[in-house]
């Protein structure tokens, strides 16, 4: 098994086929998309292979250490061209292509006019703890 | 295996310990120990006397502890083999440990998890789950807690505010993993309750029975919010109303008022409402006046301004809304709907998607991405 990081762009993935804010849609769109969105991360309880799903603020804070006895550095928000992650899911699987099969499932959530919103996910391999035995 | 038993017996055999001279972090260790041995042992071989039992359990495993300790550090025991049994629960033993729980020293999460383990009787695992963290880190947060308030001692007088806030914290988190908290929270208070005779106690169980008697009509089969205008109240849940009714009546009989019992009036309000019409808004607006007087909240204002945008038009919501720090939580929000109110659907769509960009919360995002959805399809026709 491997896990996987399936991530979501608010900005900074190249743009979607379907690409509708959210606000725009009708409200039997947006019921749809969180209805395909549930099933799925229920379906991959159901086959073991869902770890964990969570989604971000859009807001958020760079900080750096700025010396002894000082207050940390604070810079944000952020600004408009950096990447900004929406959220992510989380997958341990069999295989890469498996991994690659479940972000194309989840890419295919329907958006505005039911139509699938072909987003772009960025698919991250986890680095493991075990180190691999080669002798 | 009664797990409920279990848990309401666990504060009366940490307090039974304590008076036999245990230190409050040796006997809660040693319960906890004892309540893991019980949910294995009482399937197959259920006791007479479950609390004996557990007495008995928890006093040999605190002993054995004891005596690790007293070989490791040569330490005098207070303690020497099997006490007399003790005398039966003294009802402020429960109540000591509330307070202890919810000491001031305390960080709300820590009290939370020190209450809920040591008053509520909930395993680590369990609490880890219904907060999502790692177990390693629930335990250490308790054992933590436990070391901060080690120096207090159990006969003191404790701090009834605090740990009305501790469970009010439980009671709002919800329902997560196996656990109910709000159902824990109500339990908890209801316990509280029957020790101690104070307003605000009262008052903070009325407001969680009246919350929890919407619960189901809250959220839609899909797990949507339902707002409250729009809940079927037939799926309110009419036994707790009435008993929460009765508890804040008789609290409100004492003319001590405080926070818990303004909201929950505020709550029972609402809940007297057969449709959302009928809701008395003005009177609402008074308890807000209230509330804003005991407890200067911006969020209580935020709430009367939607409260007088209901009373007295969107107009006047808005004027009440104006005077208030933007940055609040659910104050665009707030706006959406008052302009919405207003009969300006341009401005309400906007400020609906933008509050959704800052909502808190899952549902809160999704409800307030629909109502800005909703708007826009209706400007689009």
């Amino acid at each position: 098994m491997a896990k996987y990081l399936l991530l979501k762009h608010y900005r900074g993935a190249p743009a979607a086929v379907n690409d509708v804010p959210m606000d725009q849609w009708t409200p039997e769109e947006v019921s749809a998309h969180m209805r395909y969105m549930q099933d799925f991360a229920a379906r991959l309880e159901g086959t073991g292979e869902f770890v964990d799903g969570q989604a971000l603020s859009p807001e958020g804070t760079f900080v750096r250490y700025d010396g002894e006895g000082r207050p940390p550095v604070t810079d944000g928000p952020f600004a408009e061209t950096k990447d900004l992650i929406a959220g992510w899911m989380v997958i341990d699987v069999d295989t890469y292509e498996r991994a690659v099969e479940l972000a194309g499932e989840l890419s295919a959530a329907p958006g505005a006019g039911g139509k699938p919103i072909h987003e772009w996910l960025e698919v991250r391999p986890f680095l493991g703890d075990a180190p691999t035995i080669t002798e | 295996m009664d797990e409920a038993l279990l848990r309401a017996l666990t504060p009366t055999v940490i307090g039974i310990l304590v008076r036999r001279g245990a230190d409050f972090a040796a006997a809660e260790d040693a319960v906890q120990d004892a309540l893991v041995e019980a949910v294995r042992v009482w399937p197959e071989d259920p006791p007479r006397d479950p609390q004996g039992w557990l007495v008995t359990a928890a006093w040999r495993k605190f002993l054995d502890a004891v005596r690790a300790d007293a070989s490791r550090r040569h330490r005098e025991a207070r303690v020497e083999g099997e006490p007399a049994p003790g005398p039966g629960e003294a009802t402020d033993d429960t109540l000591q440990l509330y307070f202890l729980c919810a000491h001031p020293s305390l960080t709300p999460a820590s009290a939370v998890a020190l209450t809920l383990r040591a008053v509520g009787g909930l395993t680590t695992r369990q609490i880890a789950r219904a907060y999502l963290v790692p177990e390693a880190t629930m335990a250490q947060r308790i054992s933590r807690a436990k070391r901060t308030v080690s120096g207090v001692r159990f006969d003191q007088p404790g701090d009834v505010a605090t740990v009305l806030r501790v469970l009010y914290l439980v009671f709002n988190e919800g329902y997560s993993g196996d656990v109910d908290l709000a159902g824990e929270a109500i339990r908890l208070t209801r316990e509280l309750a029957a020790r101690i005779d104070h307003e605000e106690v009262a008052g903070l169980l009325a407001l969680m029975l009246l919350h929890h008697a919407r619960r189901a009509a809250r959220t839609g089969p899909d797990g949507r919010l339902v707002p409250l205008a729009e809940q079927d109240r037939g799926r309110w849940d009419t036994r707790l109303i009435a008993e929460g009714v009765d508890v804040l009546q008789a609290a409100l009989a004492r003319d001590r008022l405080g926070e818990f019992q303004a909201q929950a009036a505020i709550a029972a309000l609402h809940a007297d409402a057969r449709t959302v019409e009928e809701t008395d808004w003005v009177q609402i607006v008074e308890w807000y006046d209230e509330l804003v007087r005991l407890t200067d909240s911006p969020v209580a204002r935020l709430n009367r301004a939607v409260a007088v945008g209901e009373a007295d038009g969107p107009r006047a919501g808005l004027a009440a809304l104006a005077g208030l720090d933007p940055d609040l939580p659910r104050h665009t929000a707030v706006a959406a709907y008052l302009h919405e109110r207003d009969g300006d659907p341009v401005t309400a769509a906007r400020l609906y998607a933008e509050a959704a960009r800052s909502a808190p919360s899952l549902p809160e995002r999704d409800h307030l991405t629909r109502q800005a959805a909703r708007l826009n399809a209706r400007l689009r026709r």
